[in-house]
């Protein structure tokens, strides 16, 4: 296959410590002051001209937010964050708003041409030759804290679909952004939710009308580049009844030692007979071979099946960041509706993983399926951590979990904590785990064919998380295909 | 020169050492059949041809067209011709056979300097091969192995064996686990790779296998040493009389 062969290729060209996003890039920034006060919330607010409402939601989650203790429950150990230490916004100058791609900062601009993420849709329009079919895909670049470029906008709104900066919705679409806002991560879910309301600054607005199949692959790029500063970006995707749209998000971070911390909200609402198809390949900086620096990545990920019929499909690939505590469910309140958790999550060297599922049934004959992969190299910890719940109407619920880890080498962990609760006897949950170590058989048979070790863990991989990169948009399966071998370089001696 | 030369080899498992002193000489276009009782260290023979990690070579010399074997990786072994037929070939879930095929066929000619096989080549190359060997295309779709019966893993050593066309091929108890109309595919499969510039060592319990791959010479082991060398004629002998008489002589 040559998809193999290329990645082994590119793992020889770069050291194991070598992480392939982690330049910065020099440009002047305009920040706030470092801390966290009603002020820093207050300054947020400002800079992004927004409305009234905005800033009181903001500083009611924040004046909560002091209530509340950070959480402890899961297995991942970091020492205190300092949470006065950081700064809570900060942009490119100068910050003006930007018409055209022309406007942005040319640094900018190679950054995310160096991260391989077309921004110029004159390039991706008249590209030289594109392949019969390839899709297009439209970008919105969120840069530290603001939102840098949205392409296709144009197009986009010939279908009727809004996908701009929520600072760009707060203020054009506000009667959407109210109604929608906090309904599915309430300001006071969890100390990380309630903090990123208080301070997220930029981040991703979809609405997709009634009926409406989005016309083309929506994605957002996010990309930490200063220094001691945290990224709280909020996502809201709306699909309206019987409406269709699919999400891709990627990031990456800079190499540096010391920990960021990159705290994110994503709401997703299906009406009714809609779908949301939301994918991630989330590759923050890991920290190096010691252990030293990387991405504190506390993410808040929910969507809810409002309407009957509808369904939200969770798919990631998760090979970054020095900690990760993530669980994208799905609230099945429509009667009917579908949740689906598919995910890849890697860890090497002192990675710790702590992520999973909520599958909240609440609807009748609501179904849901999680199928998780989870691979542990090197000093590696890797948890797997879900909940399915019936609740009393939810008649016929249906879940099917299936969760396998692999282990690389014998110094990593890895962990499989499930909760059920059926309070409706005819739900019916199946869940599977199991639990293997990569085995020395199975790599000498494929050596003894003339793969290299590299290859040949490369191959037992991929074949291992199969049926969840099948899950991908395909652009996004080849590269995460890549992602998965470069991650466990070195992970076999 | 003589394709595959092994000297007074010596081997350890842990502890343990399971070869004392092992000499044969494979030359090219010869069949040699290695027969001898369960623990006789046949297996331990082929393993350490090929590579296999765990075993201690503590003295004596594998000579691979007159070069050191015993310094090589065993991917680089595997691209200088030598293909080791397992007795139990392993599953790989979740990759194709297809894939599997392809890769090892192309990381070996990358390693000899040569360029990849085209896909439409590739896949009239294994097409061929599979017909000859009774395999249907959808068993090359499924996972390596998963869910194939006795019969069917064993032909995709040979399907995988005359794809790579490898210069000396080590049968590692090819017979195990066959009925007679499966093993007789298998054996048939075999038998149209033997040409003058390749070699096999058959190794097998059973003279029953030998009635289908027939060798040049047959060689008896016991105890970790080569105690009897003879035509084929020898195997028919051993059926009859058994290997106690050759207990002793170790």
């Amino acid at each position: 296959m040559a998809a193999v062969q290329e990645t082994v290729d590119r793992v020889k060209r770069i050291d194991v410590d070598q992480y392939r996003y982690g330049f910065e890039t020099l440009i002047e920034s305009d920040k706030a002051p470092k801390g966290l006060s009603e002020d820093t919330v207050r300054f947020i607010s400002a800079k992004k001209n927004e409305p009234g409402w905005m800033l009181e939601w903001r500083l009611e989650a924040y004046r909560r937010w002091l209530t509340m203790t950070e959480p402890t429950w899961a297995r991942v150990h970091y020492p205190k964050i300092d949470y006065q230490d950081l700064y809570y916004y900060s942009a490119p100058k100068p910050k003006k708003s930007v018409a055209s791609l022309d406007e942005i900062d040319p640094e900018i601009l190679k950054t995310y041409e160096k991260l391989g993420i077309p921004l110029r849709e004159v390039e991706v329009l008249e590209g030289v030759v594109r392949p019969e079919g390839d899709r297009k895909i439209a970008v919105d670049a969120v840069f530290d804290s603001v939102s840098v470029a949205t392409t296709f906008q144009k197009e986009l709104k010939q279908a009727g679909v809004i996908f701009m900066p929520i600072s760009e919705a707060i203020r054009e679409h506000p009667e959407l952004v109210q109604k929608y806002l906090g309904t599915v991560v309430p300001t006071s879910d969890n100390y990380f939710a309630t903090l990123n309301s208080a301070v997220f600054s930029d981040g991703s607005f979809v609405y997709v009308p009634p009926g409406v199949r989005c016309p083309m692959e929506l994605s957002t790029y996010f990309r930490i580049n200063e220094r001691n500063t945290g990224q709280f970006e909020r996502t809201l995707i709306i699909a309206d009844k019987g409406a269709y749209v699919s999400y891709l998000e990627g990031c990456t971070a800079p190499q540096r030692d010391e920990n960021q911390l990159h705290a994110a909200v994503v709401e997703l609402v299906a009406l009714d007979d809609a779908e949301i198809k939301y994918s991630t390949v989330q590759n923050w900086y890991p920290g190096n071979s010691e252990g030293v620096g990387g991405i504190y990545n506390f993410v808040t990920k929910r969507g809810d099946c409002r309407g009957a019929n509808s369904k939200i499909s969770w798919t990631q690939v998760e090979t970054g960041s020095a900690i990760t505590w993530k669980y994208p469910s799905c609230i099945l309140r429509g009667d009917n509706s579908r949740g689906e958790f598919y995910s890849i999550a890697i860890s090497n060297g002192y990675q710790q993983v702590d992520s999973g599922t909520k599958m909240i049934h609440l609807g009748r004959n609501t179904t849901s399926r999680i199928i998780s992969k989870g691979i542990a190299a090197g000093k590696s910890q890797n948890t797997y951590r879900g909940l399915v719940t019936a609740h009393r109407k939810a008649k016929g619920a249906r879940n099917f979990t299936a969760c396998d880890s692999l282990l690389i080498g014998d110094q990593c962990g890895a962990h499989t904590v499930p909760y059920i609760e059926a309070k409706k006897s005819s739900a019916t949950f199946e869940h599977e785990a199991t639990t293997s170590k990569i085995s020395e058989d199975v790599l000498f048979y494929c050596v003894q064919r003339g793969l290299s070790q590299e290859e040949a863990v490369g191959l037992v991989v991929n074949g291992f998380v199969r049926d969840v990169l099948q899950q991908l948009p395909m652009e996004f399966a080849v590269e995460a295909q890549k992602l998965i071998s470069i991650s466990l370089e070195g992970s076999v001696g | 020169m003589p394709l595959l030369e092994i000297k007074n080899l010596q081997v350890r498992v842990e502890d343990r050492e399971i070869l004392h002193g092992l000499t044969l000489t494979v030359n090219p276009g010869e069949v040699h059949a290695i027969m001898g009782p369960n623990g006789s260290g046949k297996s331990t023979l082929s393993h350490v041809i090929a590579g296999k990690p765990g075993y201690e070579v503590t003295g004596g010399e594998i000579l691979f067209r007159g070069e050191n074997l015993l310094e090589m990786e065993p991917d680089e072994r595997a691209a200088k011709g030598v293909f080791l037929a397992f007795q139990y070939p392993v599953e790989i879930p979740g990759v194709a056979t297809m894939t599997f095929l392809r890769t090892a066929l192309n990381a070996q000619r990358k390693a000899r300097g040569e360029k990849e096989l085209s896909t439409p080549d590739f896949l009239k190359k294994v097409r061929t091969i599979a017909s000859t060997l009774s395999i249907p295309q959808d068993m090359l779709k499924r996972g390596v192995n998963v869910g194939f019966s006795g019969g069917e893993k064993k032909r995709n050593e040979v399907l995988q064996m005359a794809l790579l066309e490898p210069s000396l091929c080590i049968l590692d108890e090819m017979d195990s686990g066959l009925d007679i109309d499966a093993l007789r595919v298998a054996a048939d499969g075999v038998n149209a790779l033997r040409s003058p510039d390749r070699a096999m060592v058959v190794i097998t319990h059973y003279q029953r296998l030998l009635n289908y791959i027939v060798p040049d010479f047959v060689h008896v082991m016991t105890r970790g040493r080569v105690v009897k060398s003879g035509g084929k004629e020898l195997a028919l002998e051993l059926e009859a009389r058994g290997y106690a008489q050759f207990e002793d002589a170790a």
